[in-house]
């Protein structure tokens, strides 16, 4: 196996801990907003299509590679702005004046 | 200057990373999640910015339109859909993201993969695939366009493996023989084994469901990572190995405290096809005792303490903004109001809260299930809105379908009132203790309706 794949071995292991760590202590209030925002995060997703669609040479390649970008820009923006939408509902400096309506 | 740029390009991630993680963190505390997102969504938007600047890259036009195409449309969804169709919007999503992990090992197989890259691109393409499928049929069971009841097939379980085996071998086969022929059958049994793995999964079960899949796809995501770390453009494998993980590991954990909600194996939620049990448990003593509306409204008047137990009822029927209603009646006459929400009550983590604070209720009056029990036995009235497995008594006894689910103990209060459409059992098909109950008086009806009769009625006196 090459030094590189060895190398994301050794990070993925840390992110790991890194991720159960970080969400460990989150009070079911924001269980919602927590996976909405890790769904945002996974969208990450795009940048690797679009790499592989930038280095996509046959006509197969390209459709594939435009079908995960699109399906990755989706994921990323769509996360990001369910996640923004459920989180301004708890912000409590709006909500002190009328409530939702 | 071409030289510096691959550096650039790998500061801007390793940037991104941080920002991802601080971003997750912020979201254990009310005060600081909003920002949290948002920083992590400028350090995305530099993420993908940067990755245009790589080096050997192609296609720019193909990626802006496959960039405007989804951003438009994942914009424009996230926008105009409602806060009670959150569940199904956030499996989407998340599906698009397993999609689009497929795609990417899709791509990197049809190159010239060899060893151990290929594996995990397979891999990848692997969990992915599943991820898509799956997430697409827990949506149409949300939305509704599919019976949410588990759906079950014969020869459920030897069936499902074989088809897993067989794609999974037409995978390998395209490893080793090369030949890219055998990577349609691979995706399109993928995709098949995604789809019957979630059919015979009822309503009850989705928040397990969906943050299983939303951990799938981060590992997805990680796995394609692996694979491109080793290409010609790695840094972006990296980042993708991080963000991936990270989201692996936060949506496991949340995966395993939702089964433990229902002290359930995620095996026995995935497998067990729950729900579809008829077994009643014994027959029950007593009888449901209805109760009026106004006779249930006095009775909260001059309680000291009322406590609501909402639960997926009170999401169909669109109550909460009526509820929001009743408890500032309550406060106004001195009760003192709080909400017990169970953590599986709804369709996704944490889906009472939302809607709650959606309708303008302070979250300072949302108790945990830990937080409120204690309080109950003391408690005049609980009203329970559209919930039913969550708050049955039947989980303390042996040999329930239940046994063993930590529940709302709402039957230790000294009065409960229950709003119920009709006189049918919960999801999970069993009877509940609860509604037979000495103290216990139903309310039948529409949840938004019979809440709005209790407002009347409490404006009135």
């Amino acid at each position: 196996m090459a030094a590189d794949l060895w190398t994301a071995l050794f990070i993925a292991l840390l992110a790991a801990f890194t991720g159960y760590e970080v969400i460990g202590r989150v009070p079911v209030l924001l269980h919602t907003p927590l996976m909405s925002g890790s769904n945002f995060i996974h969208g990450i997703v795009l940048v690797g299509a679009i790499v592989a669609l930038g280095i996509a040479t046959t006509p197969l390649e390209q459709a594939i590679g435009l079908v995960a970008v699109i399906m990755g820009a989706m994921n990323v923006t769509g996360g990001y702005v369910v996640t923004e939408r459920i989180l301004a509902m708890f912000d409590r400096s709006k909500k002190k004046g009328g409530g939702a309506a | 200057m071409t030289n510096y740029l691959p550096d650039v390009v790998n500061a801007v991630y390793v940037v991104a990373v941080l920002v991802f993680i601080l971003g997750l963190k912020a979201m254990s505390s009310p005060e600081t999640a909003r920002r949290g997102i948002m920083f992590a969504g400028i350090a995305m938007l530099i993420a993908v910015a940067v990755t245009f600047l790589s080096p050997g890259l192609s296609n720019f036009a193909l990626i802006a339109l496959g960039i405007f195409i989804g951003g438009g449309l994942g914009y424009y969804w996230a926008r105009v859909v409602k806060m009670t169709a959150m569940p199904q919007m956030v499996a989407v999503f998340n599906g698009m993201g397993g999609g689009a992990a497929a795609a990417i090992a899709a791509v990197e197989l049809l190159g010239s993969l060899s060893g151990a890259t290929a594996a995990l691109s397979v891999a990848g393409a692997v969990i992915g695939s599943i991820s898509i499928a799956g997430s697409v049929i827990a949506f149409l069971k949300l939305q509704g366009w599919m019976r949410s009841q588990p759906i079950v097939l014969p020869a459920r379980q030897p069936v499902n493996f074989a088809v897993l085996i067989v794609g999974a071998g037409f995978g390998v086969g395209s490893l080793v023989l090369g030949h890219p022929l055998y990577l349609l059958p691979f995706f399109v049994l993928l995709l098949v084994y995604g789809i019957l793995l979630t059919l015979p999964i009822g309503g009850a079960d989705m928040p397990v469901v969906i943050s299983l899949f939303n951990a799938l796809t981060g590992i997805a995501v990680a796995l394609d990572g692996f694979a491109l770390v080793n290409g010609p453009l790695g840094d972006a494998g990296y980042a993708m190995v991080i963000a991936g993980t990270l989201v692996g590991a936060a949506g496991s954990l949340l995966t395993i405290l939702m089964a433990r909600a229902m002290n359930r194996s995620i095996s026995n939620v995935l497998f067990g096809a729950f729900g579809q049990t008829q077994d009643s448990g014994g027959p029950i003593q007593g009888t449901m005792k209805p109760i009026e509306p106004e006779d249930a409204a006095v009775m909260m008047e001059y309680a000291g303490q009322v406590v609501i137990a909402p639960g997926y009822g009170m999401a169909v029927a669109q109550a909460q903004q009526k509820v929001k209603e009743l408890a500032d009646l309550l406060e106004a006459k001195g009760v003192t109001v709080k909400f017990a929400i169970h953590p599986v009550a709804g369709r996704m983590p944490g889906h009472m809260n939302v809607l709650l604070a959606e309708a303008g209720i302070n979250y300072d009056k949302l108790f945990d299930r830990d937080e409120i029990n204690p309080e109950l036995a003391n408690t005049d009235v609980v009203l329970v809105i559209g919930a039913n497995d969550v708050v049955n008594p039947a989980a303390r006894r042996a040999g329930s379908p239940l046994q063993g689910m930590p529940i709302l103990d709402v039957d230790r209060a000294k009065n409960v009132l229950v709003i119920k459409r009709g006189q049918g059992r919960g999801f999970a098909g069993i009877e509940n203790d609860l509604f037979y109950g000495d103290n216990t008086r139903m309310l039948y009806g529409d949840a938004q309706a019979v809440v709005g009769k209790l407002v009347q009625a409490l404006k009135k006196s």
